[in-house]
């Protein structure tokens, strides 16, 4: 794979359009850029097999890459292995946290044997983006996007958005 | 277009240069695979993997089209945001199935000539997943034991003979796991609630029992694909561990009721449905049948 290039650089700087303070690199979705003179193929993969946004990323990576002078533009989809937020790169956790939003902790490789039912909230360790307090509580599993959850600061009350884990 | 523009992603999409048409209707302006490699594996049966594909599709299409009926209909906005976000996951995990399905039989037919144009009796999905739900104890009681038995048979999938089944399996187990969860909190905080709402979490369990029986029978479909396909009858001791679990946390009763007949040996994998099942097709399929190939 190569990371590096103009074609990459172009594709890697394409922000996110439900997280435009994030890049398609920064978040690990961008899998892939293949470069052949003056054709590329680029490989993308979805956060969540319903991800709305996938069509915007390429029509965007395609509008991009065409800008700049590459006549053959194609996108691909890949899709296994499943995206993982593990792919969130450092500089993306960073930016997602300075925007008011809480980056995930490390999901890791699944244990071995049925998958664990969890009848209880998970409890996690999220530190709140404004006031950087640790007393936060989950309001829903589920928030605005796919790939995130709602929490509450329970010292400065503010209300903020965490990405899952997964 | 200004580099400021250029950041607009609403401008992309309605900027006159694009070529880029939506069909009004549907999706039918990407490829859920697109790049994908769909070949099918030497060995295995393409009819029966794209007839196995439509099956799992099916009800994944058919449960994201209930659930999005609780949009604007939930009692707390946070379980509006859920129950939008699990019928997203299914919808995801339908699109990619059903493009599946006409990748594997030949046909090259989009998710939305399966999606729009098929009749009734050509769908396959279980007849759990067609049933109104009266209240938000039904929706939870139908969606612990869908995402339970889905959960299951994904794991189950994501060793699949066919590399792309598998691929979507293992995508959806992470989504599957979320939506087994909340149906299960809820379950629990219910039943082990109040009188009223244990009774209405029991009643609504009650009411969807007779639907999931079918979950566990073993297709000729299912046969034709050894290693490619999982049997519905392997799956019945692991779901009935996590329910049994679920029920006994929330002190509910699992629930004792004859299973839903068939006809002549039919279900719902062979294109028999309920009643139910005509109204939600029509309101899913009306429109674009009123307007074929329409644009926007």
């Amino acid at each position: 794979m190569i990371r590096s290039g103009p074609a990459w650089d172009i594709a890697a700087a394409v922000p996110d359009p439900e997280l435009p303070m994030v890049t398609l690199a920064d978040l690990g979705i961008l899998r892939d850029v293949r470069q052949d003179g003056d054709a590329v193929t680029v490989t993308i993969t979805p956060t969540y097999s319903g991800c709305p946004a996938m069509r915007e990323i390429s029509q965007d990576l395609r509008h991009r890459l065409q800008r700049a002078g590459f006549a053959d533009v194609r996108i691909e989809t890949e899709l296994s292995p499943p995206w993982t937020s593990d792919w969130i790169t450092a500089a993306g956790r960073t930016k997602l946290n300075a925007a008011g939003i809480a980056p995930p902790p490390a999901a890791g490789p699944r244990s071995a044997g049925p998958i664990p039912l969890t009848l209880t909230v998970p409890v996690r360790t999220v530190a709140c983006p404004r006031c950087g307090s640790v007393r936060t509580a989950v309001t829903s599993q589920f928030s605005a996007t796919a790939c995130k959850a709602l929490y509450r600061c329970q010292d400065c009350r503010e209300p903020f958005e965490y990405v899952k884990e997964i | 277009m200004s580099d400021s523009r250029e950041d607009d992603f609403a401008g992309h999409a309605l900027a006159q240069d694009s070529d880029d048409h939506r069909w009004a209707f549907g999706t039918g302006f990407t490829d859920a695979l697109e790049g994908v490699d769909t070949t099918v594996p030497k060995g295995v049966d393409a009819e029966a993997l794209a007839a196995y594909c439509l099956m799992l599709g099916d009800d994944a299409l058919i449960l994201s089209h209930r659930l999005q009926q609780w949009m604007t209909r939930a009692p707390e906005l946070e379980e509006e945001t859920a129950i939008g976000n699990i019928a997203l996951d299914l919808l995801g995990q339908a699109r990619m199935l059903l493009a599946r399905a006409g990748k594997a039989d030949g046909t090259d037919r989009d998710e939305d000539a399966f999606a729009f144009w098929r009749e009734e009796n050509e769908f396959r999905n279980v007849r759990l997943v067609e049933r109104v739900d009266a209240d938000f104890a039904e929706m939870l009681a139908r969606l612990l034991v869908f995402s339970t038995w889905r959960l299951a048979q994904f794991d189950a999938l994501r060793s699949s003979r066919d590399p792309v089944l598998a691929a979507i399996a293992a995508k959806g187990v992470k989504e599957l796991t979320y939506h087994r969860d909340y149906a299960a909190r809820w379950v629990v905080r219910l039943g082990d609630g109040t009188d009223k709402s244990h009774r209405r979490m029991q009643a609504a369990m009650d009411v969807v029992w007779p639907l999931v029986d079918e979950l566990f029978r073993s297709h000729p479909v299912e046969a034709a694909l050894p290693g490619t396909a999982v049997e519905g009858s392997t799956l019945r001791t692991g779901v009935d561990v996590v329910i049994d679990t679920v029920l006994a946390t929330a002190t509910l009763e699992r629930p004792v009721a004859a299973a839903l007949a068939g006809v002549r040996g039919r279900y719902g994998r062979d294109g028999l449905h309920t009643e139910a099942f005509g109204y939600i097709l029509a309101e899913m399929q009306s429109m674009a049948r009123a307007h074929p190939g329409a644009t926007w």
